[in-house]
C-alpha cells in the first residue's frame, strides 16, 4: 500500500510531530508498505495530488494538522486518514468546545470559564475575574484553548498571578480558559478502534510537583503503565476516558488525559493525534497491552476511512 | 514524475521501542538529567524556519568573505601541501597557528608564550576542555549572570555547581563577587574558577570597566581562584576606547584566556585556542588529546595561509563597519518600536543587545507569540542555570541580519509586547485595587503612575551621556529622570550605562 505520512508544519508542535512521523514511517515500511514523507507545508495538496497515495497517516500536532485542517483537504482529495475526522480535531483541539461537548455528554470535567481577548479589551471582562476566582478559587489552572503540550499553561495560586498567568496564555491563542485546579493522579487512557487501553499514570519526581514543562519531560517525570489502580477505579478511568472519546465523536485513536481525584476521574482534555514518538504516552500503553509499535500502525492505518 | 529516491533501509534505527527505551535510561550517566525544557527547545526549532526573521542567532556574517580569496588560499594548500594538510598534526597545534593567534592576541595588547597556547576546535571546546580538567560533579564554578547561553550546558554536564553574579553596565559585579567568594570560603569550599566574557558580553553586551577587571584579578590573587576570560569579540569594537584583556592586567597566573577566529573570520572552520599557566596547560592537552587528538590540519593551514596574505586586520575592520551600522539600526528601531518600559542596553561592541520587559511578561510565551508574526529571539532565560530566571528579558542579536530585517524584525516583536502590555493593562485595571491592598503584589505595575515614572526613569538612564555620571552602577538609577527628554542627543553619546537594564537579586547577594 502506498502511504503518505503527513508531518511536521507550521505548527509549535512541528518538533513533535517530525519525531512521530519519522518514527511511524519506519514502522510503516516494516510493515512493507511504499512510504511518502510529507512536511505539509505549501505545496502539500500539490503533491497529494501528484503521489495519489492509498491513505495517508496524519501524524500531525497542533494547530494546523490535528485540528482538522489538513483532514478537511484529505477528504476534499478524497483520500483515506488516518485518526479521527474533521468534526472531532475541531472540538479536541478546542478544549473549551471540548469541554462544553463532555459536560453535555455528562462526562465528567472541571469547572471552568473561557474568555478571549475581545471580553478584556472591549467588555470590560476583567471586571469579573473576581467572581470567576470566587467560583473556582485557588489554585487555578490557565491555558490557551487551542495548543498542545504544556506550552502557555500556568499553575496561579493566588489572584495577584492571574493577569501575568492570562498574558501567557493569551500569547498561544485568542481564547483562554481558566479552570478549576482537580488534585490527583495524572493519567492517560490511549484509545485505539474504541478500545481503552491499560492506563499510563505520570509521576512527577520529588521536587517537580506541579510543574508542567516537566510533565512530559523524560527525567523529570516517571511514567507507570499500567498504571498501579484498583479494578474499580481503572475501570472508572476507562469509562470515562471512553465517554469523552465518543462525546468528541473520535475515530480511529486517540488519547484522553484525565487527572484521578478522590471525588473520581476528571477529563482534562481529549488529543485527537496524540505524539508516537519514542516517549510518547500512547505507544507506551499499546506496549503494555503486548501490541508492538509496528502493530499499532497497522492497527491505526487498518481504521483509516474515507469520508 | 519522477521517482523519489528511496533512502537506504540503515538510516535509522532498525528498531525502537519503549521498552528498550527503557534499557537505554538505566544506562545514562546522570549528567545528562540536566536538559533543558523540551517544549523550549521545540519552539526553538521552527525559528529555523526560512520566513522567520531571526534575531536568536549568533551568526556572524560571512557573506562578505572574498571568495576568491578562499579559493586562492584553499587551492595553495592542495597544490603545496595536500598530504600535511590531510594528516594528523600536534595536539597542541601548530606553532604556524599559534603565531596567527599571537597577532590577534598582539592586537589586543596580549603577548602570550606560545607554549602556553593550545588550538582547539573552536572556542566551545576550550570552555569545554577547561571544565573537564579542573571541574569535579559538584565543584563551585562562578559566572556572570546572564551568562554566555553556551556555556551553561557544559557547565551542567560537568555537574558544577554553578554561583551567577549579577551584571549591570559594568560588567560583573565584582563586589558581589567578592562576597559569594567570601561565603564559599567560609564553607571551606573553593571555586574551581570564575567564568566572565568581560568585553561585550554574550548576551548582555555590557563591558566590564577597567576598575572592575583590576579588582577581579586582585580578587582572583587573592582567593587563589582562576578566571577563565572568554574574549571572542575583543576586536569587534563600534566606539570607544579598548580596555586591557584581564590576562594582560594578570600576566596569565590565574587567568585562563580564551579566544576565537569565530567572529572575525569564520566559524565554520571551527578555530579556537585556550592560554593557560604551565601546569593546567598540561592537563588541558591531555584533555584534548582525549577528545579529538587534534584541531583540523586543514584549517590550520587555511589559517595560516589567510595570515600570510597580511590582510586580516583589514577584514576585521570591515567587519566592525558592517556590524556598527547594524547596531546602530537595531538600536535606532528599539527607540522606535518597543515600548517605554522596555529598557536594553548598549552595546559598544560584539553581536549582541539585551532587552529587559515589565515582569509580567514571560519571553518564552513572547517567542510563540512572535513566532506567528515570523520573528524570532532568545528568551532570557537561555543565559540562566537557575530556573525562573531571565525570563522576561530576552537577546537580540544584530550581527546575522541586514539593517532591513533588523528594523522589520524589531518592529514585529514590538507589536507584540504592545500588545501584551495593553493587556496586562487592561487585566490588571479589575483587580488593581485588590491586589494594592494585599500588599502582596512586588512586580512593577506599569498601570500605577509612580510605576509609570520609574520605568521611563530607568530607561532614559540608557541615555545618560558619558561622563555624567559615575560608572558605579548602583548610582545610575538616581537623578535619571533628569536627563529624560534630550533623548536622541543623549543616547548619541551614551556609554553602555545600562546600571538597570540586568536583573538584579539585590536581596540574595548573588546566591546560587
Amino acid at each position: 500500500m502506498k502511504v503518505a505520512v503527513l508531518k511536521g508544519g507550521r505548527s509549535l508542535e512541528r518538533g513533535v510531530s517530525l519525531r512521530s512521523g519519522a518514527r511511524v514511517e519506519d514502522a510503516l515500511e516494516r510493515l512493507g508498505h511504499e512510504v511518502i514523507a510529507l512536511d505539509a507545508g505549501a505545496d502539500l495538496v500539490k503533491r497529494l495530488t501528484a503521489e495519489a497515495p492509498d491513505a495517508a497517516f496524519v501524524a500531525l500536532h497542533g494547530v494546523g494538522g490535528e485540528d482538522g485542517t489538513a483532514q478537511e483537504l484529505l477528504e476534499i482529495l478524497g483520500i483515506p486518514y488516518t485518526g479521527p475526522g474533521v468534526a472531532a480535531c475541531a472540538l479536541c483541539m478546542d478544549k473549551v468546545l471540548a469541554k462544553h461537548a463532555l459536560r453535555e455528554a455528562v462526562v465528567p470535567t472541571p469547572d471552568w470559564f473561557a474568555f478571549n481577548q475581545t471580553a478584556f479589551r472591549e467588555l470590560g471582562a476583567a471586571d469579573a475575574l473576581e467572581a470567576i476566582e470566587e467560583r473556582l478559587g485557588f489554585p487555578l489552572v490557565v491555558k490557551p484553548a487551542r495548543g498542545g503540550s504544556s506550552l502557555g499553561v500556568k499553575r496561579v495560586e493566588s489572584r495577584q498571578e492571574v493577569p501575568e498567568a492570562l498574558v501567557a496564555a493569551f500569547s498561544y491563542d485568542e481564547r483562554v480558559l481558566l479552570e478549576r485546579f482537580v488534585a490527583g493522579r495524572e493519567l492517560a487512557v490511549g484509545i485505539v478502534g474504541g478500545e481503552p487501553l491499560p492506563v499510563v499514570e505520570a509521576i512527577p519526581r520529588e521536587g517537580d510537583g506541579y510543574d508542567f514543562e516537566a510533565r512530559y519531560e523524560i527525567g523529570r517525570t516517571e511514567f507507570a503503565c499500567p498504571a498501579g489502580l484498583s479494578d474499580e477505579e481503572a475501570g472508572a478511568v476507562s469509562a470515562s476516558a471512553n465517554g469523552a472519546y465518543e462525546a468528541l465523536g473520535c475515530t480511529g485513536f486517540s488519547r484522553v488525559d484525565l487527572i484521578l481525584s478522590p471525588e473520581g476521574p476528571q477529563v482534562l482534555e481529549v488529543n485527537a493525534i496524540p505524539g508516537l514518538t519514542d516517549t510518547s504516552l500512547l505507544p507506551q500503553a499499546a506496549e503494555a497491552a503486548g501490541m508492538s509499535f509496528e502493530k499499532l500502525v497497522e492497527r491505526i492505518l487498518g481504521l483509516a476511512q474515507t469520508r | 514524475m519522477a521517482e523519489p529516491p528511496r533512502r537506504p533501509p540503515h538510516r535509522r534505527r532498525a528498531h525502537t521501542r519503549t521498552r528498550d527505551l527503557e534499557r537505554y535510561a538505566g544506562l545514562f550517566a546522570e549528567r545528562t538529567r540536566v536538559m533543558r525544557s523540551s517544549a523550549m527547545r521545540d519552539l526553538m526549532a521552527i525559528t529555523a524556519r526560512p520566513e522567520v526573521i531571526s534575531l536568536a542567532g549568533g551568526l556572524p556574517d560571512t557573506s562578505t568573505f572574498p571568495p576568491r580569496s578562499f579559493a586562492a588560499q584553499m587551492t595553495r594548500i592542495a597544490q603545496e601541501s595536500a598530504a600535511e594538510a590531510l594528516q594528523y598534526g600536534p595536539t597542541e597545534g601548530f606553532e604556524e597557528t599559534k603565531d596567527c593567534i599571537a597577532q590577534v592576541m598582539g592586537a589586543e595588547g596580549m603577548l602570550p608564550e606560545p607554549e602556553d597556547v593550545i588550538v582547539t576546535t573552536g572556542g566551545q571546546q576550550a570552555i569545554d576542555l577547561v571544565c573537564k580538567t579542573l571541574v569535579d560533579p559538584g565543584d563551585p564554578v562562578i559566572c556572570e549572570a546572564p551568562t554566555y547561553p553556551g556555556a551553561v550546558p557544559v557547565f551542567c554536564s560537568y555537574q558544577a555547581d554553578v554561583t551567577q553574579v549579577d551584571c549591570d553596565g559594568d560588567g560583573m559585579r565584582v563586589d558581589e563577587l567578592e562576597s559569594v567568594l567570601e561565603t564559599l570560603r567560609a564553607a571551606g569550599r573553593r571555586p574551581k574558577f570564575v567564568y566572565s566574557v568581560p568585553s561585550f558580553q554574550n548576551p548582555a553586551g555590557v563591558t566590564m570597566s577597567f576598575e572592575r577587571r583590576q579588582r577581579l584579578v586582585e580578587l582572583a590573587r587573592a582567593y587563589e581562584v582562576l578566571v577563565v576570560e572568554d574574549n571572542p569579540y575583543g576586536l569587534l569594537r563600534y566606539e570607544g576606547e579598548g580596555l586591557p584583556p584581564l590576562y594582560q592586567l594578570d600576566g596569565g597566573d590565574y587567568v585562563v584566556y580564551v579566544g576565537t577566529l569565530s567572529k572575525i573570520l569564520s566559524p565554520g572552520i571551527r578555530l579556537g585556542w585556550a592560554v593557560a599557566p604551565p601546569p593546567v596547560m598540561e592537563k588541558i592537552v591531555l584533555g584534548k588529546q582525549a577528545s579529538d587528538l587534534c584541531t583540523s590540519t586543514l584549517t590550520q593551514y587555511f589559517v595560516r595561509e589567510y595570515f600570510a596574505e597580511g590582510r586580516w586586520l583589514e577584514y576585521v575592520g570591515s567587519l566592525v563597519g558592517i556590524y556598527r551600522r547594524r547596531r546602530d539600526a537595531m538600536l535606532e528601531a528599539l527607540e522606535r518600536h518597543f515600548p517605554p518600559q522596555a529598557t536594553w542596553t548598549r552595546p559598544q561592541g560584539g553581536l549582541f543587545i539585551w532587552a529587559t520587559l515589565p515582569e509580567y511578561i514571560d519571553t518564552g510565551d513572547l517567542l510563540a507569540k512572535a513566532l506567528r508574526e515570523d520573528v524570532a529571539f532568545v528568551p532570557g532565560q537561555a543565559a540562566y542555570v537557575e530556573e525562573g530566571r531571565g525570563r522576561s528579558s530576552m537577546r537580540l542579536n544584530f550581527s546575522g541580519g541586514t539593517e532591513e530585517e533588523i528594523r522589520e524584525g524589531i518592529r514585529r516583536i514590538g507589536k507584540v509586547i504592545e500588545e501584551q502590555i495593553d493587556l496586562y493593562e487592561t487585566l490588571t485595571h479589575g483587580v488593581g485595587a485588590q491586589a494594592e491592598d494585599s500588599g502582596a503584589q512586588t512586580r512593577p505595575d506599569p498601570a500605577r503612575p509612580d510605576a509609570e515614572a520609574r520605568a521611563r526613569g530607568s530607561q532614559s538612564s540608557l541615555a545618560r551621556p558619558s561622563g555624567s555620571g559615575g560608572r558605579a552602577g548602583d548610582d545610575k538609577r538616581e537623578g535619571a529622570s533628569e536627563i529624560a527628554g534630550d533623548d536622541e542627543r543623549a543616547r548619541a553619546g551614551a556609554e553602555e550605562a545600562a546600571a538597570d537594564v540586568l536583573p538584579f537579586r539585590k536581596a540574595e547577594g548573588g546566591g546560587g
